[in-house]
């Protein structure tokens, strides 16, 4: 495959010719707002913030779904991009709870982040509002329907593994929603509790459940570890407190690292201080499960115990 | 198989028994009775029935009776016509049918009481052909409509049907085809005006193991139906086409891609494709060759959205109908991503006619940069509703006021609305446009698929704008967040227009939002739901302003803004003051009465009691 050479914001930057606009940039480290935007999802071209001013082009182009082309030259932050920014953002902000304060996702929030970039404020007005729907069924996710922003990472990574598609779309136009097997609780839905979803969540539609109230990212410690529970090896966080280890969350899911539940846990128990009682769906059912349940031992923990004194007897 | 003799033996047979109708043959008699989407949903079907009743008895055995597609005069439905003559009975019920079968049929007698109007001029009646409403007319996608038995596929043969298929597989190189398309200059007609013929070539260029040909029949523009009416009075045309498509595109696949709501359509297109099957126009080895084609119906579920090209894709691939970012054409990566063509009904219907007669009888018709013909259907405020098919290139104003008859009640024109909730108003100073795609476009309209909404003084724009973007409102994907959010917040400071609550911040607003939906959102809906405001802020500000800064409605339509008023009319005889359920009419014996404005709730007892007309609205 070829290469080609094109300019964004006076910078000249050689890429291969099937990269989209998006990419080219962030290798001339430019960061182009994105909320809908994941190199390992397909591409869905909906929150369009991510449009820039290709010369010569009559109208602006979302950078997450236009491929460059040879001599192409870019504005990724000229006044007319801008001034589109901050009309979407406002459109989105006038649409959204002003939780900032005490939502779970602050610091480390999309919205938020972009609101700040392009100085959108929230702002009072008397016309219709998301619904104020929370889904508290699960003891792993929190599903806030009030502050999603419907940029479809969520449906699109749960799909991404097979046997999964949990989430979907539901309704139209301004009553979209996200919704899970057509429109059950997560508890009552097949969902597997693996939180691909909520890790790639930009918002906080979909938090860790384990994780809320303990901390605030900036007062937390993050280490990285690899799940020891299976041979894909997924990405988890360890988050850790005056020098306590008191979470841990999923990190992206990756091409071939499909997150579960029980990778999870394992790696809860492995880091955790004091891990919290586990939950196990039976029957559409939460239900507290003893570790050994929880992370499939049993039988195994039972026959290790007795191959141990094997051993000791035999030695 | 069907060789190409026997295709001509068909025609040869079928047409004998058509001559009448074509007024090729003056003995005997044929009653072809409108079955269209107006008439149907009346009973067509219980007219035939009892036509062919009244006939056997009478023992007329030279009389035959048809149900044919869409005449295109729905306000007058149920409509029949009889050949040879051509003459044209509207309104018509079970029980008028005695007079006719009686007078017109036994004796020759034309029953004038149930005549068209529109066919007497003075004094003398004149045949269909030579109706205003029809005469204006070219029919090319509508050729067949109301002349062939739509269940037969022997009169489609007749006349001339599948001979374009023949005409391409047996004797022509795809290459070929795609050059007379594009020397044809075929516009899409689904709305957007893409050359056919270029569309063709793209898919034609890139080699794949297969290739899907679409035919468009989602129709979603409130009021349109010419799709409908094509796909129900002629559905082997847009058959043929997709054949001749998938020839010189090199695919084997068509699908239709129709919606649920259209259960006549549907049945007839079944049945246009098995009889294509059993006769071997459709399936393997066509006319003997080794090109094999199929159509499969895919139903859609009603969303106006799955009118756009890769939502309607989506769709057939079992997805929620959502358009997709548009990263390769659809005649490069569509279905499934292969090479696909997406053609719109009456685009399709075009095609045989272009491959029989020929590109230049094709560019002869309409305008150089729009050539042929374009159906509309004709709604509002006009005299003549229903279905007209003219050449580009003529002016609204003869469709309006020549072909539609003009408006009723002696009230004035003051605007037409083309294209839908993707369209624009026009008005009374553009009326001498000419109607073509390029034409409409500059006056901030689109041709669209052809609706067509008069609008008379009575008629407020701002609440019309309203009418449109509420239809997007509920029709927007939820996809992306210029559409879902900002169409919403449109129409949410329209109503309060329209309810008397704007502010002059709120025009501001409703410009910059229009600006945001058109520049920002990803598929057309969005990028033209903001059209009905657009053009209506510009020929009507005055209204919209008269809204905001008066309150008032100059169209005297907005239920809010209006105001009941006592005029000097008023004889003093209180009934009013004494029926006002708030109480708010002053007003002593005799004397004129008066309406405190501010305590009225409008319920508009006064001006039904009143026994001499003396309460208005203004
Ligand atoms: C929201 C939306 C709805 C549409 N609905 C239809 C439709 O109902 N029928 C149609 O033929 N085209 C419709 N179109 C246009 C199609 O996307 C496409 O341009 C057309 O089918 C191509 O066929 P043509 O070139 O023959 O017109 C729609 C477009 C949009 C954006
Ligand atoms: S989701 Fe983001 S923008 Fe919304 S309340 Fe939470 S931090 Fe704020
Ligand atoms: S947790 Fe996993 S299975 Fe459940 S909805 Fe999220 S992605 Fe799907
Ligand atoms: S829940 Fe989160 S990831 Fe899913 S659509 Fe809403 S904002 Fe996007
Ligand atoms: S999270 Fe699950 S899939 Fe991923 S490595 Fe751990 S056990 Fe395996
Ligand atoms: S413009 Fe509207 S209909 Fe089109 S994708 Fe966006 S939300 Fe959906
Ligand atoms: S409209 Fe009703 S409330 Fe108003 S003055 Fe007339 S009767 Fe009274
Ligand atoms: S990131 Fe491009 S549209 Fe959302």
């Amino acid at each position: 495959m070829g290469n080609v050479t094109i300019t964004i914001d006076g910078q000249k930057v050689t890429v291969p010719q099937d990269y989209y606009i998006i990419q080219a940039a962030k290798e001339i480290g430019i960061d182009i707002p994105a909320l809908c935007y994941d190199p390992n999802l397909e591409v869905a071209g909906a929150c369009r913030l991510c449009l820039v001013e290709v010369e010569g082009w009559r109208k602006l182009e979302t950078s997450c779904s236009t491929k460059v082309r040879e001599g192409m030259v870019i504005y990724t932050e000229s006044e007319r991009v801008v001034n589109m920014r901050k009309e979407i953002l406002q459109l989105l902000l006038d649409n959204h709870p002003n939780d900032c304060l005490t939502c779970q996702k602050a610091g480390e929030c999309l919205l938020q982040q972009y609101a700040y970039r392009y100085d959108v404020k929230f702002r009072e007005h008397d016309g219709a509002r998301r619904p104020n729907y929370v889904d508290t069924s699960s003891p792993y996710i929190l599903k806030d329907d009030s502050k999603c922003i419907l940029c479809g990472k969520c449906v699109r990574t749960c799909a991404q593994v097979h046997d999964r598609k949990v989430l979907a779309f539901a309704g139209r136009g301004f009553d979209t929603r996200i919704v899970a097997d057509g429109d059950f609780t997560l508890e009552e839905s097949s969902c597997v509790s693996c939180n691909r979803c909520v890790v790639v969540c930009p918002v906080g539609a979909l938090v860790d459940r384990r994780l809320l109230g303990k901390t605030r990212v900036w007062d937390s410690q993050i280490k990285g570890v690899k799940c020891k529970a299976c041979d894909y090896g997924c990405n988890f966080e360890v988050i850790s407190k005056k020098g306590k280890n008191i979470a841990v969350r999923a990190k992206a899911p990756s091409q071939g690292r499909p997150l579960c539940l029980k990778g999870r846990l394992t790696t809860e128990f492995i880091y955790l201080d004091e891990p919290e009682t586990p939950y196990k769906k039976v029957n559409g059912k939460f239900v507290e499960a003893s570790w050994k349940e929880a992370l499939e031992l049993d039988g195994i923990f039972e026959k290790l115990v007795e191959e141990e004194k094997k051993g000791v007897g035999a030695e | 198989m069907m060789t190409i003799q026997e295709l001509n033996e068909i025609k040869e047979r079928t047409l004998k028994t058509m001559e009448l109708r074509l007024q090729k043959k003056d003995t005997g008699k044929h009653v072809l009775i409108c079955g269209g989407p107006g008439c149907h949903s009346s009973n067509a079907g219980e007219i035939k029935e009892v036509f062919e009743e009244k006939i056997r008895e009478k023992g007329l055995d030279d009389v035959k009776v048809t149900l044919a597609g869409c005449f295109g005069l729905c306000e007058t439905g149920p409509n029949v016509e009889i050949y040879p003559e051509g003459i044209f009975y509207s309104r018509i019920k079970v029980e008028d049918i005695d007079k006719i079968v009686d007078s017109h049929l036994c004796k020759g007698e034309i029953v004038e009481e149930l005549l068209y109007e529109g066919s007497i001029e003075d004094g003398n009646i004149k045949p269909v052909s030579e109706v205003d409403f029809y005469k204006k007319q070219v029919k090319i996608a509508l050729r067949n409509c109301g002349i062939i038995d739509y269940e037969n596929i022997d009169e489609y043969i007749a006349l001339d049907g599948y001979q374009a298929l023949a005409k391409v597989v047996l004797e022509m190189t795809p290459q070929e085809v795609i050059e007379l398309m594009k020397e044809a200059n075929l516009r899409g007609r689904g709305g957007a005006g893409f050359p056919a013929g270029r569309k063709w070539e793209t898919a034609f260029k890139y080699p794949a193991d297969q290739k899907y040909v679409i035919c468009n029949a989602d129709e979603g523009d409130p009021g349109a139906f010419m799709d409908r009416s094509i796909l129900e009075g002629d559905p082997h045309s847009v058959l043929e086409a997709m054949a001749i498509c998938g020839y010189a595109i090199g695919a084997d696949q068509g699908f239709i891609y129709i919606r649920a709501e259209y259960p006549v359509a549907v049945h007839r297109l079944e049945v246009a494709i098995r009889q294509a099957r059993e006769k071997g126009l459709l399936g393997k080895n066509i006319f003997g060759t080794d090109f094999n084609f199929d159509i499969e119906l895919r139903l859609g579920a009603g969303a106006f959205v799955c009118g756009e090209g890769t939502a309607l894709m989506e769709s057939i691939e079992g997805k929620r109908g959502m358009p997709r970012p548009k990263i390769h054409r659809t005649a490069h990566r569509g279905l499934w991503g292969k090479p696909t063509i997406i053609n719109n009904v009456e685009t399709f219907a075009n095609v045989p006619a272009i491959i029989l007669k020929g590109a230049d009888w094709f560019k002869s018709i309409g305008t150089e940069d729009s050539p042929g013909t374009k159906v509309f259907a004709l709604g509002g405020k006009i005299k003549n509703t229903g279905l007209v098919e003219i050449p580009m290139g003529i002016t609204l104003r003869e469709i309006i006021f020549d072909i539609g008859g003009g408006i009723p009640n002696g009230k004035e024109f003051k605007a037409v609305q083309t294209g839908g909730p993707s369209g624009g108003c026009i008005p009374k100073e553009h009326l001498d446009t000419p109607v073509d795609f390029a034409s409409l476009g500059k006056l901030g309209s689109i041709m669209g698929s052809g609706g067509m909404i008069v609008l008379d003084e009575d008629d407020c724009m701002v609440d019309i704008a309203r009418f449109f973007l509420d239809f997007t409102v509920d029709e927007s994907c939820g996809k992306c967040v210029p559409c879902r959010e900002g169409t919403k917040r449109m129409l949410e400071i329209l109503e309060r227009i329209v309810n008397g609550e704007g502010t002059p911040e709120d025009l501001d607003r409703l410009e910059s939002l229009a600006e945001t939906i058109t520049e920002g959102s990803l598929c057309g809906l969005g990028q033209t739901a903001a059209n009905p405001v657009i053009s209506t802020m510009k020929y009507f500000r005055d209204e919209y302003e008269a809204h905001v800064y008066e309150k008032r409605c100059p169209a005297g339509s907005c239920q809010a803004l209006l105001e009941f008023f006592i005029t000097e009319d008023c004889i003093g005889c209180t009934k009013c003051a004494r029926n006002c359920p708030v109480s708010c009419i002053e007003g002593k014996v005799k004397e004129r009465h008066v309406i405190d404005t501010g305590k009225c709730i409008k319920c508009g007892t006064c001006m039904e009691v009143c026994p001499v007309g003396a309460v208005i609205k203004r």
